[in-house]
């Protein structure tokens, strides 16, 4: 009972933010009718061109109208012609999207072990020296931008060592040798992000009286972290993973064109650098789609973690 | 007074911290003064680091393909960064913290629709968003600024929205509203005074974050127009050289880098320090 109505409240949420999203995304790239038939037909077609374009596929109606009309076609899977791939939109989303879902699976792979492994040691003694050093790292990774740290792995890896491409074109199939520097330099952030999540998560459950309790009660120090602190310490990190996903999707991009990988995000670059306009309505559409739902998911979680937190107050947004 | 500022001159990764973000303050206020040659003249292409300028002088970093001096460019980006990072903030600031307050100080419907399109923005990742603005409105230094601003006012919305509502429960406020003191006073001198210690923490960290935006715009080729000396746009320039030519790209990295690192530093400082002085009393 409690589940369903949460689902159903967040759903009904997630569906109004994606009504609010394209109605925002269809007014800042259609309002503009004349600017449309520029980036459709091209700088150098003729005033003529243009008119007979627009007439010839409704842009003469209201602008609700073609809100409707535009909704309606989005929602039933019909999402226009690239202007700068000459294909349907439909039938190129969902392999760039599989490409980016590799990367960032990959990424996600190298940053919840490690990020989760790294904020726990260090959590369990602050102040010690691997605490200190933890700390250190994840601040630094945390502060090299991403098109950054590709350069910087990039050069020894690649220009110094030589022992990895420094392109992911992916030309001949699946090359793991060309995923590692994107997935790498796509970890690189979040992993530390995620550490000093879980170290300042960490640091509070092992103050706690509980935690206390069982040390005055003798349990071993494997004991109480196993068994009493993590479970509450990773509450946060939990939720905080799901909410790197929106992050993730803007490292993408960067890490994309910088190894012209193949994925979403090159595709939305593409498109912005090509004033293709449906497909940067249908990659922003996308992306929000992603973010709505990893949103849901992370709530999910946090209450699946924490008991205390109901699914009814969740969804109400009580706390 | 005097007191309270000891904790945080004295606490090391506050000074590290400063030391770095002031640095880069320092070199873009005295760019001029500093740079050895002219950011955007042609001199000598892709000169190596330490190379002898013909003229006379070395190029300490090198030049990039067009024969600029890139320690020079560096140092006039630093003046970019400086300028647009901060300009951006500052809006992104005005907007976020009068939004915030009126929204957690009078509640109720122009919360709710504050609220909503606050989260309606932040669902978007942000670099998607960004692109969207630039595709649509262009890329000028104004534009930048405008598409940062609506980008990150929402967060900061947020932040001070919280604290508002915490504040305005106190009975000092209560107080204040007794005393028929107008809305915007207390909202100002009794809400914001409150805000400032999680604020200047989060101003620290969102500069840098608005430093690392503008620099990626420029890597994506979406930043500041040429030949405008940027870190971000120097990497986009030199990257298809890089393999011959690493330090087109790496110095800007460097800098770029450096610059996060040193806010970064100084907002966990202060984090630290307020969080210590918070228990002490």
């Amino acid at each position: 009972m409690a589940v369903t109505l949460f689902i159903i409240r967040k759903f009904g949420g997630a569906i109004a933010t994606m009504l609010t999203v394209s109605v925002l995304v269809f007014l800042a790239l259609e309002v503009n009718v004349a600017d449309v038939a520029v980036k459709v037909l091209g700088q150098f077609s003729t005033a003529d061109q243009r008119t007979a374009w627009l007439a010839a596929n409704g842009y003469n109606d209201p602008v609700v109208l073609r809100y409707l009309r535009w909704l309606g076609a989005f929602v039933t899977g019909d999402w226009g012609t690239s202007t700068y791939y000459r294909t349907e939109i439909a039938s190129l989303i969902p392999g760039r999207l599989a490409a980016s879902g590799i990367l960032a699976g990959g990424a996600l792979l190298v940053i919840v072990p490690v990020g989760l492994i790294a904020g726990v040691l260090a959590g369990m003694k602050p102040g010690s020296l691997l605490d200190r050093l933890v700390s250190l790292v994840s601040i630094l990774t945390t502060s090299i931008p991403d098109f950054a740290s590709a350069v910087f792995l990039s050069a020894v890896f690649v220009f110094w060592l030589k022992w990895l491409p420094g392109a992911s074109t992916m030309l001949s199939g699946f090359s793991l040798a060309e995923i590692i520097l994107p997935v790498l330099v796509l970890a690189l952030y979040s992993t530390g992000y995620l550490a000093r999540v879980t170290r300042a998560s960490m640091v509070d459950v092992m103050g706690t009286h509980y935690v206390r309790t069982a040390r005055l009660k003798g349990a071993s120090p494997a004991r109480i972290v196993l068994r009493h602190a993590l479970r509450n310490a990773l509450i946060t990190p939990v939720t905080v993973i799901m909410l790197q996903f929106p992050w993730l999707l803007s490292g993408v991009i960067v890490v994309e064109v910088f190894y012209a990988y193949k994925g979403f995000g090159t595709l939305l670059y593409d498109a912005a650098l090509n004033s293709d306009i449906y497909l940067v309505e249908a990659c922003a559409m996308i992306s929000v789609l992603v973010v709505v739902t990893t949103q849901i998911l992370s709530d999910l979680a946090y209450s699946w973690l924490n008991p205390r937190v109901s699914l009814v107050d969740a969804a109400m947004g009580r706390s | 007074m005097r007191k309270a500022i000891l904790p945080y001159i004295t606490n090391p990764v506050v000074v590290i911290g400063a030391v770095l973000s002031f640095g880069w303050l320092f070199v873009a206020i005295f760019a001029p003064l500093l740079a050895p040659y002219d950011p955007i003249k042609t001199i000598a292409p892709l000169m190596q680091p330490g190379a002898a300028n013909p003229a006379g002088g070395i190029f300490v970093l090198g030049t990039d393909m067009l024969g600029r001096d890139i320690l020079s460019r560096l140092i006039y980006g630093a003046r970019t960064v400086v300028v647009f990072a901060t300009l951006a903030t500052l809006t992104a600031y005005l907007v976020g913290v009068t939004l915030g307050l009126i929204a957690g100080y009078w509640r109720g419907r122009v919360d709710a629709v504050l609220s909503y399109f606050a989260n309606v923005v932040l669902s978007f990742p942000v670099l998607v968003l960004y692109i969207v603005i630039i595709v649509v409105i262009g890329s000028s230094p104004f534009n930048i600024v405008l598409a940062v601003t609506f980008g990150s006012a929402p967060a900061i919305f947020r932040i001070v929205r919280g604290i508002t509502m915490d504040v305005a429960s106190r009975d000092y406020v209560a107080a204040a509203v007794t005393q028929g003191e107008r809305a915007w006073r207390i909202m100002v001198f009794d809400v914001l005074p409150n805000a400032t210690g999680p604020l200047a923490v989060d101003f620290c960290l969102r500069l840098g974050y608005t430093a690392i935006t503008i620099g990626t715009l420029g890597f994506l080729g979406l930043g500041l127009p040429p030949p405008t000396p940027d870190w971000g746009t120097m990497v986009n320039e030199g990257r298809a050289m890089a393999i011959a030519f690493p330090h087109l790209v790496i110095f800007p990295c460097i800098a770029i880098s450096s610059l996060m690192l040193g806010l970064s530093l100084l907002a966990d400082g202060l984090r630290e320090v307020s969080d210590a002085q918070g228990r002490r009393t």
